[in-house]
Formats: C-alpha cells, structure tokens, sequence
C-alpha cells in the first residue's frame, strides 16, 4: 500500500468513526478526472469567485451604500470639501485611507472581470467540444444562468461607488427599462424608488451585490459541480478512452494538488494586476452629478456588447395613439439580449432536433469534426466581437484618429456582413482540417523518401500515423496498417460517415476501406452508420451508447 | 497783377493748411503718444510689434494674407487677439502643415518670447482677448475638478485623455497642454470648442480649471499603471490580452503535467 493510498484510507477511516462516510470519502477521493488543459478554464472563473467572496467581504466592512450626503474630508485632496455621496465617499475611504483597501477593490474588480471572462472563454470551450449534448443540457443551462447573473452581479458592483461612471451606467440602465412598453414607466419607478435618481437604488443593488445574486451564484455553482460529479467529466477521444469509462488522475492526490495549485496561480494574476495595474479609478471620475458625463464612458467589458449594439442601433421608433415604442433602445438591449440567452438555454435542444441525436455522448467532439456547429460558434463569437468593438468606438476612434461616424457605419454593416463570412469560413477550414486528418489516417505521415518502382512508377513512401494520435482522432479501433505500400490501408473511419460520403472534386482524400475491414469496425461500435439526409450536420450523428454512464 | 495775387492766396492757401495739419498732428501725437505709451514702454512694445510682423510675414501671411485679412484658406486675424495666437501657436497646431478635419497639435515652432510677439503683433491690429496677468494655475483645485467635470470632461474625457467628435473631430488630450495654451483656449473656443467668457467662467473659474488639469496631468497613477486613463475598455483589453492569456498558458503548462 503506497503512502497516498494510506492518506486516504486514514482519512476515509477518521470520518468513518465519525460520519460513518468511508464509502463516499474513499470513493471521491479517488475519483477519476480526466486530464486536459481545456477543462480547466472553468475553474479560473470558480476561484476568481472565491477572490470576490474574500475581497468582497473585506470592502464590505467599509463601504456604507448610501446616497445621503457628506462633504469629503479624506486623503484625496482634489475632492477635499466637495460634496458627494456616503457610498461614494466611503469608496473614496477604502481606496485611500483603509489600509490595503485599495489593492483589496483592485484586486475585487479585476477578479470580475476575470470571472466573467473565464466564464466566457470555459463557455466556448464547452460549445465546441459539444459538451454540453446530453446527459449534460442541465448542466449547460446552469452555465448560462452563471453568465447572466455574472452580468448583473458585475453591473451591480460597478454602480455601488457612486461615482461619475457608476452613475452614468446607472442612468443608461434606467433607460434601458423605460424603453419596455407598457410596464417600463412603473418598473423604473419601483427599481429606483422614486423619479431619477432616486434615494433607493444604491441600498437595493447593494442587497442584491453582497447577498442575493452572490448566494443564487454559488448556489448555481455548487450544482453545476454537483453534477460534473454525478455525470463525471466528458474526455477527448484517445487511447483507451470510450464513452463508458474516464481516463485521467484521481482527485487525489493529482488532480487536488493541480486545482490547489491552480487555485494560487489564479490568485498570483489578479494579484498582480491589482497591484501593478490601476482599475476603475474612482478619484478621478469625480462623485455622481446627473448634470455630468465623461467622454469615454464604457461599461465594464462584459456589458460592452449591449452598449454596442445601443451604439450600432439605428434611431428607430414608433409612435402610435399617442404612445411611443423606442426600438433604438428596446430592440438592442432588451429584445436582442433575450433572444441571445434564450437561445443559448435552448442550443443542445436545438441542436439535438436538428441531427435526431438523441443518445449519450461522454467522449467531446473534436470542433473539425463538427463543422456546422463550429461554424455557428465562430459566427457567434464574430458578433459579439462587433458589438463589443463598437461598445468602444468613440475611444477606438479617438486613440486611433478614426472617424466615429464611419466607424458606427462600418460596424453596422460588419454586424451584418462579417458573421456569416465567419461561418462559411469556419465550415470550410474544419472540411479541410478533415481532409487533412484523413489524409493522415489513410496514408500515414510523409516519410521524404521516394521509391522507384520497376514498372516506372514514383511512389512516395509514408510512415503510419502514430496509435496514439490515431486515437486521438476518434478513431474507434485502429487497425494495423501497412503504410509502406503506396496505397492507403483503410482504418477504423467508420465513426465519422461524412468523409465516406466528402466529394473527392478537390483530390484531398479518398477513403478506400476493404470491406472486412468496415464490417469488423462496425461490429465493434456496436452501430449502424446512419446515412441521414442532412448532409449539414453529417457528424452529429456519431451516436453513443443509449444508457447511462456507469 | 490779378494772376499774382491768385497765386500768392493760393500759395497762402497751403501754408494754412500745412500749419492746420501739423498743428492737428503735434496735438494727436500729443494725446494719443502718452496713452499708447502707459501700457508698455513704448520701445519694447514696438520693437516686439515689429519682431512679431516680421514672424508674422514669413510664417503666417501665406494663409492669412499680408494685411490679416485672411486670404487663401486662412481666416482674418484683426481682432482676435493675442489669446487666440497663443493657443494656436504655443500648442503647436499653426502654422498649420496640411488641411485637416482639425489642426493637429504638433512641435511648437516658436519660442515663448516669438510667440508673444507675434501675439503682440495681432494684438495691435484690431485688439481681441488677452491672457490675465500672474500665475494661470492661481486657482481652486477642488472648484478646479467640480468645473472640469461639468463643462470639459464630456469631451476631452474625465482624466483629459480626449475623446472623439463628430466626422473626424476631436477633443485632445489635455497632458500636453500649458497653463497657457489651456487658458488661451477656454477664452478664445477653438474649433469645436465652445468659447468660456468671463460671465461663463470667470477669472478664478478658469484659473481654477488650469490648475485641476494640471494637477491630474502632473498627478502619478494611484495603485498601478494608469493604463491609459481611458476607462473600462483598456481594463476589458488587460484581462483578456494579459489576465486570460497569462492564465490560458498555465493551465497549458498544467495539463502538460499529467
């Protein structure tokens, strides 16, 4: 029995007399996660939450979310004497004369926008591994959820100073609502307490800042983890990987110490930048006055894509009997947001109907291999990266010396142009990329040497593509393959159709297959190769086993 | 006899009028010598006069033609006084290099004392608004910010970082500017600028605002590189350019340790 076998069983052991939890103890701890750089992305979004937890309740302690006024009289003496907001004052309090607090809301903002930005990226990671097919939909859904209250909980946070910034958002924000026909007059005056600005708002947010969304959030992830655990973890095709089973380090000791570690390097970053780099200076935005804004006004960059599409908007409205429907404001920030979400929520489902995919899927989809969905990834990211560029265009154009006109202009036709480029493109290249790996497959890696033969004849010899990469390419079974002989030996290629069926009209590939050899990978798979008519979405028709994972 | 004395009343004739002129001209020079001369010493005032028209002619009548009235591409210079020179010329952006959407701050050409000669030199063709005497940046600091966040920084940004206009135009930034040429331009309303009189902004106002935005231009960046003093979108740029990638490659390094 190895050292790290007796740490477990003693501490399996010592809850046992205690909890009589030997079982489930031994059994986490030993748990199998399967090992890849791309899964753990998500955990930068889960210990940048832990940061905020602590940074947050370290600004807790002094920030007061009051709009009653004070006159300043702290450390920073362009605003010594100037009357301001408790909320702002108390801000203003933390970052000058709070020992550490300045480093503690640096470090609390960058972690937000770390978070929402490891959300970001662990969410398309996730797309287009197609993790999200079911058992996982649920789960897929929890993650959206995550991001929007990611959004709120990071626009709250950046309303609490007061200041001259917060306020603007704040106010862009009240717009937002009065744009909703029929309820928006009455939920502006229920948010806000009253008219514009109102005395309420600030301790509202502040409730649903440091309590409300916070709990629902780590509510959220507690089941978003409680379900990787119930499902386990999805793995990349590979040596000995299938669809019932998980290959990688149990949780402990490897997989604890990398995400203990992982933990320290997150931490390292937003520690780092907390101290080497300014954010959100609130000194300099001055205290909130509704008669004032500053040129550059920019939302946090995880709300920079409603600002954009607010910017890209043209000045649509409607006016009838009297009442007055704002599409510039309702159509860009309350209508187009809904739509992106709800289709989000929906995506596997959508997705599911399409190709009639109903089985499990524990091993990920390689994006190539599913070129229709990496496309519409790809068309999606494009617009988003529109949106967000055009939410920056007056500082876009003022560093660069653009004409902010031409770039509204030039950003409303990209936001129409450019992401069904992106999609044919993506498409395309994830074809060719599976050519390539066919070509791989089928003839191996090109060796550089040429062989004569005697009829005349130039062949070029191959080496074969080494196992492991070939079970890396989802190759079910490989087959032993003669690669010396210039014509390609058919292998295990059964589980991707699409390429049996590819047009040959570019001479990338030509899949030659014997017929023993199909058969016997067909057995193997214990599946049909399902010929459907949407030659759209060939690949999504890999169908799993249709039973639980064990 | 009748033709000499023709001649010889119309010679008197001159004589009375050369007597009227040089008598109305001693006592002009007599009146208007002593006032002119209460404002400077006369010699160095006019020695400055000439020195900015000779500027004048070899940088500046190009455009604005040889007796200021404008010409080719330049406006009339009578009245705008000498504010408006030192804005213009101390900043940099005349003697304009090219037609542009806006005059580009660029290399001042001159020295201070050339500037206010040439200054000097409009001021004396058809006066205009000029600089207070003393220290431009004798202000309020605290009036200085309530003031800057009122009336400037919805264009040239909360921190003076500038901010675009409309087709093209723009607000600059404001670290590069002096206490002069600050001055000189809420007097004076260059371009799109609006024009800050005193029933606007009074002396100490404007005063006061030179002294905020050189104490934010001077000021260090408090808790870390200032990244610009542009706001969210260089911060949105740092967390993905430095924080995700930075963060990417470990997990990289990570998972090459399996």
């Amino acid at each position: 029995m190895s050292h790290l076998e007796k740490v477990t069983d003693t501490t399996a052991g010592w809850m046992d007399e205690r909890l009589g939890a030997a079982g489930y103890v031994r059994k986490s701890l030993n748990k199998v996660f399967p090992d890849h750089w791309s899964f753990m992305l998500g955990e930068i979004a889960l210990y940048s939450f832990i940061i905020l937890l602590l940074t947050g309740t370290y600004l807790s302690f002094f920030y007061t979310p009051s709009l009653t006024e004070v006159v300043y009289d702290g450390s920073y003496i362009p605003l010594k004497g100037v009357t301001m907001s408790q909320a702002y004052e108390s801000t203003l309090f933390i970052s000058f004369d709070v020992r550490g607090g300045l480093i503690m809301r640096q470090i609390h903002h960058w972690a937000a926008l770390l978070f929402l930005a490891a959300i970001v990226v662990h969410l398309l990671r996730v797309f287009f591994t197609g993790a999200f097919r079911k058992p996982r939909e649920l789960n897929w859904v929890i993650g959206v959820l995550l991001l929007i209250l990611g959004l709120l909980e990071g626009f709250a946070g950046y309303s609490l100073p007061d200041d001259l910034l917060s306020g603007t958002g704040a106010r862009i924000f009240h717009g937002i609502i009065l744009s909703v026909p029929v309820i928006g007059s009455w939920a502006t005056f229920l948010i806000y307490g009253g008219e514009y600005p109102g005395t309420e708002f600030l301790d509202r947010l502040y409730a649903l800042h440091i309590f409300v969304v916070p709990l629902a959030i780590l509510g959220l992830i507690t089941f978003h983890m409680l379900m990787i655990w119930y499902q386990k973890h999805t793995q990349f095709a590979g040596p000995g990987r299938t669809e019932d089973n998980v290959v990688g380090s149990r949780f402990f000791p490897a997989y604890a110490a990398k995400a203990g570690g992982f933990f320290f390097l997150v931490f390292a970053v937003l520690a780092a930048l907390g101290g080497l780099a300014q954010i959100n200076p609130i000194w300099m935005y001055g205290p909130y006055n509704a008669s004032q804004v500053t040129a550059g006004s920019q939302p946090d960059w995880y709300i920079g894509f409603l600002d954009g599409s607010l910017r890209l908007m043209p000045n649509w409205e409607l006016s009838a009997l009297g009442y007055t429907v704002p599409f510039n404001v309702l159509l860009p920030t309350v209508i187009m947001p809904g739509v992106i979400f709800v289709a989000m929520m929906l995506y596997p489902w959508i997705e599911a109907r399409r190709t009639g995919d109903r089985a499990y899927h524990n091993l990920l989809d390689r994006p190539r291999d599913v070129p229709v969905r990496t496309g519409i990834g790809a068309m999606s990211v494009a617009f988003y990266v529109i949106l967000v560029i055009a939410g920056g265009n007056d500082v876009i154009a003022s560093v660069f010396q653009v004409n902010v006109n031409t770039m509204t202009i030039a950003g409303r036709i990209a936001l129409i142009v450019v992401p069904p480029l992106v999609y044919v493109i993506t498409k395309r290249w994830c074809l060719a990329l599976q050519h390539n790996d066919e070509e791989l497959l089928h003839h191996g890696i090109e060796s550089g040497t040429i062989r004569r033969l005697p009829s005349g004849e130039f062949v070029e010899e191959t080496v074969p593509l080494p196992l492991v990469y070939q079970l890396s390419l989802g190759v079910a079974e490989p087959e032993p393959q003669d690669h010396h002989s210039p014509a390609p030996v058919g292998t295990g290629f059964e589980k991707k159709p699409a390429l049996e069926r590819a047009p040959d009209k570019d001479g990338f590939f030509r899949p030659r297959r014997s017929a023993s050899n199909g058969s016997a990978n067909g057995s193997s798979n214990g599946k049909a190769n399902g010929k459907r008519p949407e030659a759209e979405l060939p690949q999504l028709e890999k169908s799993g086993k249709d039973k639980p994972p064990s | 006899m009748r033709r000499t004395s023709t001649s010889r009343t119309r010679r008197s004739g001159y004589a009375v009028v050369l007597l009227a002129l040089s008598v109305i001209g001693t006592l002009y020079t007599a009146v208007a010598g002593p006032s002119a001369a209460t404002e400077e010493p006369a010699s160095s005032q006019s020695m400055a006069i000439e020195e900015g028209r000779d500027f004048y002619l070899s940088g500046c009548s190009t455009c604005h033609g040889l007796d200021l009235t404008g010409g080719a591409g330049g406006p009339s210079l009578i009245g705008v006084g000498a504010s408006s020179v030192i804005f213009q010329v101390e900043s940099g952006r005349m003697p304009l290099s090219a037609g542009f959407q806006q005059a580009p701050r660029k290399d001042v050409r001159y020295t201070r004392e050339q500037i206010d000669a040439l200054a000097a030199y409009i001021q004396s063709n058809g006066g205009g608004l000029t600089l207070p005497e003393g220290d431009l940046t004798d202000g309020d600091l605290q009036l200085g910010g309530a003031l800057f966040r009122t009336n400037c920084a919805s264009c040239h940004n909360f921190a003076g970082s500038g901010g675009a206009l409309t087709y093209g135009k723009y607000a600059p930034e404001l670290e590069q500017a002096s206490p002069r040429v600050i001055y000189s331009a809420m007097q004076s309303g260059p371009e799109s600028m609006p024009r800050y009189g005193d029933n606007q902004l009074t002396e100490l106002e404007k005063k006061s605002i030179v002294r905020y935005v050189r104490y934010i231009s001077e000021s260090e960046d408090v808790g870390g590189a200032g990244l610009g003093r542009y706001g969210p979108l260089t911060e949105g740029l740092v967390i993905w350019v430095v924080g995700i990638t930075v963060l990417v490659l470990m997990t990289l390094w990570i998972g090459a340790r399996a």
